[in-house]
């Protein structure tokens, strides 16, 4: 086998392997069994042989069995060490899992919600997530690797094709687990060093961000509107002030939107759960600061 | 006798009580056999409600008829009601209740009392999942895994789903211990070990896994309980517990349950082929030791879950090796039904159509299943539609379709009437074109990089998917086709007689249906279940 370049190429391989010996074996069997029924039907083979078994025959057929099957751990493994080895040279990025977003740490701190990467440099994703299981999931790549709160994981692939790449979340966390996707942005590597010197001269300015940037930044709008419309949760709009009917410990009662109610709503939402909606929201402890929270229910007043 | 010429057989014999009592507080076996029959595949029908309606939501991306909450209840009920009210109890709580004492010439279970308590036990678990649905925050969205921490977190009604699975898991231990002991304590004089049927091992073998196995389900489930009703930590880390160990704990269970849905399937497919091959099985110590090969090697590879999972490196390798080595009982196995048919005399009936559709999707599952057991080729497929796939063609094509070949095989002595032929074969064209159609799609899907308990998709998907969910409305005619088939010929069919396909184990040596103890008197044994050639003897049968 030529030295491997790509992840997409070691999983390949041995996928090609697999399936040629899995087609080869189905044919024998299924192409045995209905030569069978059609030399041996009754009308044909009227006397029947019984043939108790063959103690040769059946050492042969465990023992090539064998030896395919330890040839594909064998390849399954080389492949494996592959996808395992990270180069030196990688481009190191912190990705991060919450319901329902992914996002990605740089270096220099610049966080952004779609993975750029210059073309032709291999990178490094260490994976965590910040609530539930999560599973980082790049097919074009063929790599995958679940995001364990309070746990490092990590894994690498070469992109070596300029373009975008869906990027899947495959373990199921939630309501929202079937929009957690995002792009891998491959983009030259002189591009990808103008784009990374831009993002953190803005950072240096230090842009304040607005209720209007977190909501969608933190991932509330993926379940939350502020045009008035239902999505998964209610609205945002001509909700501060309004009279909001709630369940509290099975007990359904009035409340009024006020700042506290709003409060207890992101960092507790379990505990009011409005009328009418699924109790599927998560807590935002640790996804929300309470300066952003100030922010964003600020942000919340003003929409009427 | 009634004016078709059936005996009434044990359906004469109430006992002391009357009407649905005579049934639900019964401790024949057969009774007891039927109650569970009737009683699984009801939650079948539901599970498969569930199915089609997934199905229909995903004909095309966005919504379609349900919001995303809705979808994944629906999963999660698909999932628990198939795993843990059908195929876990399945074959053996039915067919085997019915036939195992008959095939050992037992004239009942070891511990009749017991095996009624188990099917109360079993009614209670599924009260409790339906009971799920309706109260709480909720159906439970969290799949049939439960996997921590999501399943400490969400606010749906996790408690009472769990509490059903784990009484479900005491009904589960109760039958294997009973069965276990029946096997070892009741057969016949003259029926040593390597003269029972197959079947008979097969669901000796499950049996050991079902108690050894089960009790890991059942703590863990009580952890996850505990930390939901008492916060205590477990799992969540955010208390300081470990995600990971729930996985362990979880698959630790989980993967030796599949053994407890295909092992019982194995028996009724190696029952059939010698009946309508008309000669002995070909290897029977074989069948007989890869039975429990299987059951004692699969506690080790549950890791096979979990290669993506953060687990160490080390871990993922040692895994994968056991898996590969795990195969090759399941493979001999295939060998030795094929070459059972060897020279044989063969009459394609709808169970033997049933079996050879057996073979080959379960061939599919299995070879698909070295994929999922490479390590490499395991990275691009957890996780997706190829694994919806695999399973489906290991559960369904699998386990269930030797299910339906058991339930024609053994209908004239269950009913004492004779199936519709035709009907049957109708039944099983449909089962079988439908199911390719329904589930060999997600194997390219899930390859493409479609993600599992998925509600949207992206619209790349959508042409496979189509064809996927019109697969799953031919595969529902095709079950309608079945079911109406067996429940009118259970009336209106034709009397079939003591031994309609001339087999050689027991319970075709007793009247159909047998009579309340099974036999008149209890036969001696002096050879092999399998055998067709006069000149060497009658198998089971009386010379
Ligand atoms: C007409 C019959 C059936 C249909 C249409 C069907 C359809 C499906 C679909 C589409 C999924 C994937 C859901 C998703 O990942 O979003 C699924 C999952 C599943 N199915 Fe089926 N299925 C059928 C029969 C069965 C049978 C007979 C069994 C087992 C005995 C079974 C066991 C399961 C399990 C365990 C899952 C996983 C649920 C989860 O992810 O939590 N299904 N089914
Ligand atoms: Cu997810
Ligand atoms: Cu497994």
């Amino acid at each position: 086998m030529p030295a491997l370049q790509t992840s997409t190429q070691a999983v390949d391989n041995i996928f090609l392997f697999i399936v040629a010996i899995s087609v080869a074996l189905l044919a024998g069997i299924v192409i045995t069994m209905l030569w069978f029924v059609v030399r041996y039907s009754r009308t044909r083979n009227t006397e029947p042989e019984d043939i108790e078994g063959n103690l040769l025959l059946e050492i042969v057929w465990v023992v090539i069995p064998l030896i395919i099957v330890m040839a594909m751990f064998f390849y399954g493994w080389q492949g494996f060490r592959f996808l395992r080895t990270v180069p030196p040279n990688a481009l190191p990025v912190k990705a991060f899992g919450q319901m329902w977003q992914w996002s990605f740490q740089y270096e220099d701190g610049r966080t952004e919600n779609i993975l750029t990467v210059p073309q032709g440099r291999p990178v490094k994703l260490t994976i965590t997530s910040r609530d539930v299981v999560h599973s980082l999931f790049i097919p074009a790549f063929r790599v995958k690797e679940d995001a364990v709160p309070g746990m490092q994981t990590h894994l690498w692939f070469l992109p070596d094709t300029v373009g975008e790449y869906d990027l899947f979340c495959s373990e199921y966390c939630g309501t929202g687990h079937s929009s957690m996707i995002t792009k891998v942005k491959v983009i030259p590597a002189s591009d990808f060093d103008k784009w990374y010197a831009e993002g953190s001269a803005e950072r240096k300015g230090e842009a304040k961000e607005g209720g209007r940037e977190l909501l969608e930044k933190k991932g509330c709008l993926l379940c939350h509107t502020t045009d008035g419309t239902k999505k998964i949760g209610p609205t945002f709009r001509g909700l501060f002030g309004s009279r909001v009917t709630v369940v509290t410990a099975g007990k359904e009662h009035d409340i009024i939107a006020d700042e506290e109610y709003l409060h207890r709503s992101v960092m507790d939402p379990q505990a009011d759960i409005v009328k009418g909606y699924p109790p599927v929201m998560p807590p935002q402890k640790d996804n929300v600061s309470p300066k952003e929270l100030e922010e964003i229910i600020e942000y919340i007043k003003g929409l009427k | 006798m009634n004016e078709s010429g059936i005996q009434p057989g044990f359906y004469a014999a109430p006992g002391s009580r009357t009407g649905i009592f005579s049934w639900i507080f019964s401790t024949d076996h057969k009774r007891i056999g039927l109650l569970y029959l009737f009683s699984i595949f009801s939650f079948f029908a539901v599970g498969v409600c569930f199915g089609l309606l997934m199905r229909l939501e995903l004909i095309a991306p966005g919504r379609t008829i349900v919001g995303p909450s809705t979808y994944n209840a629906f999963f999660t009920l698909h999932g628990v009601i198939m795993i843990f009210l059908f195929v876990i109890p399945g074959i053996p709580v039915s067919l085997g209740n019915f036939f195992m004492p008959l095939q050992i010439g037992a004239r009942d279970v070891a511990f009749p009392r017991i095996n009624l308590l188990s099917w109360w036990f079993y009614i209670t678990g599924g009260l409790l999942a339906l009971l799920s649905l309706f109260t709480g925050h909720g159906p439970p969205d969290t799949g049939w895994t439960f996997y921590a921490p999501y399943s400490i977190r969400t606010g749906t009604n996790v408690v009472l789903a769990v509490s059903a699975a784990f009484v479900l898991g005491m009904s589960s231990i109760l039958t294997g211990l009973n069965f276990i002991t029946t096997i070892h304590r009741m057969r016949a004089p003259g029926m040593t070990w390597f003269r029972m049927p197959l079947f008979v091992w097969s669901v000796y073998a499950t049996a050991w896994v079902q108690i050894l196995a089960t009790p890991i389900l059942g703590i863990t489930l009580l952890l996850v309980i505990i930390e939901r009703l008492f916060g205590v930590g477990f799992f969540d880390p955010a208390k300081g517990g470990d995600p990971i160990l729930y996985q362990h704990l979880f698959w630790t269970y989980s993967h030796p349950a599949v053994y407890i849905m295909i092992l019982p399937a194995m028996g009724v497919v190696t029952e059939i082929i010698p009946v309508f091959s008309r000669r002995t099985v070909f290897g029977y110590k074989a069948i007989a030791f890869s039975s429990m090969a299987i059951a004692s090697v699969g506690y080790f590879v549950w890791g096979h879950h979990m290669f993506t999972s953060g687990m160490s490196d080390v871990a993922r390798v040692v895994f994968s090796f056991i898996t590969f080595i795990v195969a090759i009982p399941s493979g001999v196995k295939v060998f030795n039904w094929v070459a059972s048919m060897y020279k044989g005399s063969i009459r394609v009936d709808a169970p033997l159509l049933f079996v050879l559709a057996f073979i080959f999707l379960f061939s599919i599952g299995g070879l698909t299943g070295l994929i999922l057991g490479a390590l490499a080729t395991n990275i691009q497929v957890h996780g997706t539609y190829f694994v919806v796939g695999h399973f489906h063609y290991v559960i369904f094509g699998g386990a269930v379709f030797a299910f339906f070949g058991g339930l024609h095989y053994w209908f004239p002595k269950i009913t004492g009437r004779m199936y519709n032929e035709k009907r049957a074969r109708l039944a099983w064209l449909f089962l079988f074109i439908g199911f390719n159609a329904l589930y060999f799609p997600m194997f390219i899907l899930g390859w493409e990089g479609m993600p599992r308990r998925y509600y949207d998709y992206l619209p790349k998907f959508q042409p496979l998917n189509v064809v996927s969910t019109v697969g799953s409305w031919i595969v529902a005619t095709g079950l309608i086709l079945l079911f109406a088939n067996l429940l009118r010929s259970a009336r209106k069919g034709a009397a079939a007689g003591p031994n309609p396909w001339g087999g050689t184990t027991l319970e075709w040596q007793t009247s159909s249906p047998p009579p309340h103890e099974n036999f008149g008197e209890i036969p001696v044994i002096t050879q092999g279940p399998y055998i067709y050639n006069p000149s060497k003897g009658k198998g089971h049968g009386t010379a």
